[in-house]
């Protein structure tokens, strides 16, 4: 089963080394052969299942509640500036 | 004789009540314990002594002071996948960097209130995905039958820190058997809660529907005694279920008369292991003789569970890990612009299992394959789920052996992922329809390896499967064995 | 040949809740960078949502302010993008079972009353917000996880100035509602413009231009007048137009590509296990319901049935809420309603912006403004004593009556003391008179006057017009 493993790290955005590349790719492949086992099964008429469990309607109170301290916010940031976290430049 | 840092939390509490020891004598017997076996088994990423020590002193002093706590003094390691505050939290990757949790989780919390000594982060595969504890950023965590061998995984370096002693208890996190698995291969309780009866927050997530955070202890008294603490819902989880938590200790006590065990048919798989055939059979006999009632069952899906699981978990793990991009916290290899430094810090900061289930989560979902994989993935987990709740109509408990083989040896299925997957096959279903599971030595391969048997109970059966769980260990003593490290 | 414009909006609004959508940090505009911030909305290891319950209530009555209906299933999903200012670089929204489906919006436009329908307004959680430096970019968290209503139409616009009306026309509703604020200041709505071209004679829909992003509703109107020629001009000069994604440069007036259909995002959604879904009751929505304002265009529409009064005191009204509620009260017994509304409009509300003040923050009813128009109109003062009466009123919160007792400024309609009134000024100013008598109307409005000066303001101005004539006369 072949994928097209260059599309797919630019969406999830991991940069492969090409030996890695060469790596990864036949044994995704192995992978995707063996779930497509599921496709013996029919399941037209199944709902899905999303949780493990049936709750519903779990809310909370628009209550206010401690915020962090800003240096607990920037502590772990690898560079900050002015209170923001910095980034290199967005360009669109 | 006993050492002091074999007792359980049982026997240790009893001790620490009657004055015959100190929360910081049995806090130093583990750290010395550490010092002379963790070179070899690598159970620890990190631990602070000061930290454990003064943690250790203010459990005595609250004592002293007639304060009681069902873990009062307690050592319990952590997997390094549950944030503690101002302790670091690496998932045992390069990505985190010098990451520190300005928070607790929530079973931290109850663990803190019940007076358990907080310390060290305990090794594990990467983000939990894997079946070894090989795939560490800190390097494999050994089993301490023999260091040849894996201890399982993911949660390899709890299960190993319990049952090499070095701890009284750990937490560990069970996404795919990743608590019950290393608790079979290392000889220790490994107890595995319904999906919901534990809160996950703080639990760093790999698979958000299947993940739960649960237990290693020494015996099944211990488990029931650590769940004790950590179960119940929680308003910061919205999954977790407001079921009333039961007494689970009191449990504990009762007859095995008028239990219903099944044994899954489909679970005779090729590949099973002939001596954990027979320590199985010969426990699920044990069971029958203390007056449990065995009957066949059928789980017709189980050839399903791992393709359905590699497809469920993979695309939740795929958007789980988008947030470790180097932005706001962890490791960062800089780049032109933002997308270049995404690329660079998650190309080098995470390892080939986790980049391979990223991955694979990333082409289950995308557009085009989301019906054929995701959606029908979901619906296979919905007749995966009947299964079980029709049998749990015929019978109360199911048995299995927790791995169809002991400990394997390091670098023996590195190479080849489907086959380290296709082991989790009689541990993953149980995370697939969000039951609860215990995994208790129930013998010894001829190498001297530990063998598990696996106990499924309902969602929110814990209480049954402790008791059957307890019955068998007061029968038998296989838990009682301690790996010979000297 | 000639082309038609099809438009559709998705229009991002910023629901007014105290706290976030998934964590107890406040939702509030203007404080210090990332303070108000948590492990939650900061997209740390380990967090987990769990959903505030006035998003969804306000959610919700949104949904009935826009005449949808609210399913009796709602769901959270994922949408998977990176992007720095996305902790979590996954956004939660609502994607197959939204919270509010199928309604539609009435309003003024193009001389008439028009509708748009809504496809949906679902739930969905607001990012950080990014600043731009020379040599790098720098995130705010405060933004990040505030609740947001997307509001999707179906195309029914087709014009810039339809779309601009529309966009009023929703904000306006969303006040009423009190679910947002809608400060266009601080970013509070925000807009994702559909649009395509055909010829008039062809159904099959032109190639989708989706413009991203706008803030101001006039940049939009403005956006779409562009775009619409420049489409045209493209098709004109026998050019084809691709689906892509245009950003408007508000400065230079202009739209330039983005990306178009081949690098458009893969979103991989999928439902969010980490919040389950909701199940509203019936009592949840009666009680919402209950909460349900009477929308802007139906307010001007009854007000104007109602009252009698003028399209434009009703839309006065309209556009201020506060204003036409304390005019109802006034209008309240009173025959002139037309008067209650000019003074309302006119006199209360000059004062409350010369005096800074508010309509909270008046010490006099409403009825006071009734009793003031009620005493002109029976002829008790005049229209200038009532003037003064109104001043006095505003200071001190007093009656009108009482005002008028207090001060003895009440109209004198006694013919014994107006006549008296009238000789005085009839022999004080000969000129004038002899005017008059020589019939130049305009020297009675002379002596009227007079005649009020010395009155101090308080003669009855019809009976002073007929005596004079009549005294004159003779
Ligand atoms: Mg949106
Ligand atoms: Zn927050």
């Amino acid at each position: 089963m072949e994928i097209d493993i260059s599309r797919l790290v630019k969406l999830a955005r991991i940069e492969l080394k090409p030996e890695e590349e060469l790596r990864l790719a036949p044994q995704l492949g192995e992978v995707l052969g063996y779930v497509d086992k599921l496709k013996e099964l029919n399941v037209d008429d199944v709902e899905p299942t999303a949780h493990a469990s049936p709750l519903s309607n779990v809310l909370r109170k628009d209550e206010l509640a401690d915020s962090l301290c800003r240096d607990d916010v920037l502590r772990n940031a690898p560079e900050s500036s002015n209170g923001l976290f910095v980034v290199p430049k967005i360009v669109e | 004789m006993t050492m002091v840092h074999s007792l359980t939390i049982n026997q240790l509490i009893e001790k620490l009540r009657g004055g015959q020891l100190t929360s910081r004598q049995i806090m130093e017997a583990c750290l010395n314990r550490i010092d002379s076996v963790d070179d070899k088994l690598n159970a620890f990423i990190s631990y602070d002594v000061e930290d454990a020590l003064a943690q250790a002193d203010f459990a005595d002093k609250a004592r002293s002071e007639g304060q009681e706590g069902a873990l009062l003094g307690v050592p319990v390691a952590i997997k390094d996948v549950i944030a503690v505050k101002n302790h670091p939290l690496n998932c045992a990757s390069k990505i985190l960097g010098n990451y520190e949790s300005p928070y607790d989780a929530t079973v931290i919390k109850k663990l803190r209130e019940a007076g358990a000594i907080i310390f060290g982060r305990v090794n594990m595969d990467e983000f939990a995905m894997g079946s070894s504890t090989e795939n560490s950023a800190f390097g494999p965590s050994r089993n301490p039958w023999d260091i040849d061998y894996t201890p399982g995984g993911s949660s390899g370096g709890s299960a190993v820190a319990v049952s090499a002693d070095e701890c009284i208890a750990s937490l560990g996190s069970d996404t795919g058997g990743s608590i019950r698995q290393p608790a079979a291969l290392c000889g220790c309780v490994g107890l595995k809660p319904t999906y919901g009866r534990v809160s996950r927050y703080g639990l760093v997530a790999f698979a958000s529907s299947l993940d739960q955070i649960g237990s290693f202890t020494k015996d099944v008294k211990d488990a029931a005694i650590m769940l004790q603490v950590i179960a119940g819902a929680d308003e910061k989880d919205s999954t977790s279920v407001p079921e009333p938590v039961p007494d689970y200790t009191v449990a504990l006590s009762g007859e095995l008369k008028g239990m219903r065990i099944g044994l899954p048919r489909e679970y005779q798989v090729d590949g099973l292991d002939t001596e954990v055939k027979a320590a199985t059979e010969s426990a699920v006999a044990k069971l029958e003789e203390l007056g449990a009632e065995v009957k066949e069952i059928s789980l017709p899906h189980t050839e399903y569970a791992i393709a359905t699981y590699y497809i469920i978990a993979t695309a939740e793990a795929s958007a789980n890990l988008a947030r470790f991009e180097g932005v706001r916290y962890g490791a960062r290899i800089d780049g032109e612009d933002p997308e270049e430094m995404n690329c660079r810090t998650r190309g080098a900061g995470f390892g080939d299992e986790v980049k391979r289930r990223i991955i694979l989560g990333t082409y289950v979902l995308s557009s085009g394959y989301y019906d054929a994989y995701y959606l029908r993935a979901q619906k296979v987990r919905t007749l995966i789920r009947q299964d079980f709740l029709q049998a749990f109509e015929h019978v109360d408990l199911i048995a299995t052996p927790t791995t169809p083989t002991p400990a394997f040896k390091i670098g023996e299925k590195a190479k080849d992922p489907l086959e380290m997957y296709l082991s989790d096959i009689f541990t993953i279903s149980c995370n697939l329809a969000g039951l609860c599971g215990v995994s208790l030595p129930c013998g010894f391969s001829e190498k001297g390896l530990p063998i598990g048997l696996q106990l499924l109970g309902r969602p929110f059966g814990e209480s049954d499967l402790l008791r059957a769980a307890n019955i068998y260990q007061e029968a038998t003593d296989w838990h009682t064995k301690r790996p010979d490290l000297d | 040949m000639e082309y038609e414009l099809v438009i559709g909006l998705e229009t991002h609004v910023q629901l007014n809740t105290c706290t976030k959508m998934w964590c107890g940090c406040a939702n509030e505009y203007g404080s210090d960078s990332n303070t108000n911030v948590c492990p939650v909305c900061l997209g740390l290891p380990g967090v987990l949502p769990v959903l505030n319950e006035a998003a969804l209530r306000k959610t919700a009555l949104t949904g009935f302010l826009l005449n949808c209906s609210v399913p009796g299933y709602a769901k959270w999903d994922r949408k998977n993008y990176f992007y720095p200012d996305n902790p979590k670089n996954y956004q939660l929204t609502q994607l197959d079972f939204p919270s509010t489906v199928d309604g539609y919006v009435n309003f003024e436009s193009l001389g008439g009353i028009v509708k748009v329908r809504i496809n949906r307004a679902h739930l969905e959680e607001d990012v950080g917000k990014s600043f731009h430096f020379a040599d790098y970019s720098g995130i705010d968290f405060n933004r990040a996880g505030v609740p947001l209503l997307e509001i999707v139409t179906e195309p029914d616009i087709n014009s810039a100035e339809m779309a601009y009306d529309y966009l009023n026309a929703l904000k306006n509703i969303l006040e009423y509602g009190a679910v947002s604020d809608c400060d266009m200041e601080k970013g509070q709505v925000r807009c994702d413009v559909n649009i395509s071209v055909r010829p008039k004679s062809q159904s099959k829909l032109g190639e989708k231009v989706e413009i991203k992003n706008m803030n101001s509703f006039s940049g939009i109107r403005r956006a779409i007048t562009y775009e619409f020629k420049r489409q045209v001009e493209v098709l004109e000069k026998g050019g084809t137009l691709v689906q892509e994604t245009r950003r408007w440069d508000d400065d230079a007036g202009v739209t330039d590509s983005m990306r178009t259909k081949e690098d458009a995002h893969d979103y991989r959604y999928f439902p969010d296990p980490d919040l389950m879904p909701y199940r509203p009751s019936d009592e949840w929505l009666s009680a919402i319901r209950e909460g349900v304002v009477e929308l802007p265009l139906d307010r001007k529409m009854r007000m104007m049935s109602q009252h009698k009064i003028p399209q434009e005191s009703a839309d006065v009204f309209v556009r201020e809420p506060l204003l036409g509620d304390y005019f109802e009260q006034a209008v309240k017994g009173v025959k002139n309603s037309r008067s209650v509304a000019n003074w309302v409009i006119n006199n209360l509300q000059a004062k409350l912006v010369e005096s800074g003040t508010t309509i909270d923050g008046l010490t006099f009813s409403p009825a006071a403004i009734g009793e003031l128009v009620e005493l002109v109109e029976s002829g008790k003062i005049s229209g200038k004593i009532a003037q003064e009466v109104f001043n006095e009123m505003f200071k001190s919160g007093v009656s009108p009556l009482g005002i008028i007792e207090s001060k003895g400024l009440s109209q004198v309609s006694d013919t014994v003391q107006l006549k008296a009134f009238c000789e005085e000024v009839i022999v004080a100013n000969p000129a004038s008179v002899d005017d008059f008598r020589d019939g130049k109307e305009a020297a009675l409005n002379f002596l009227k006057g007079q005649v009020m000066k010395i009155s101090r303001g308080k003669a009855n101005p019809k009976m002073v017009d007929d005596l004079l004539r009549e005294m004159l006369v003779d």
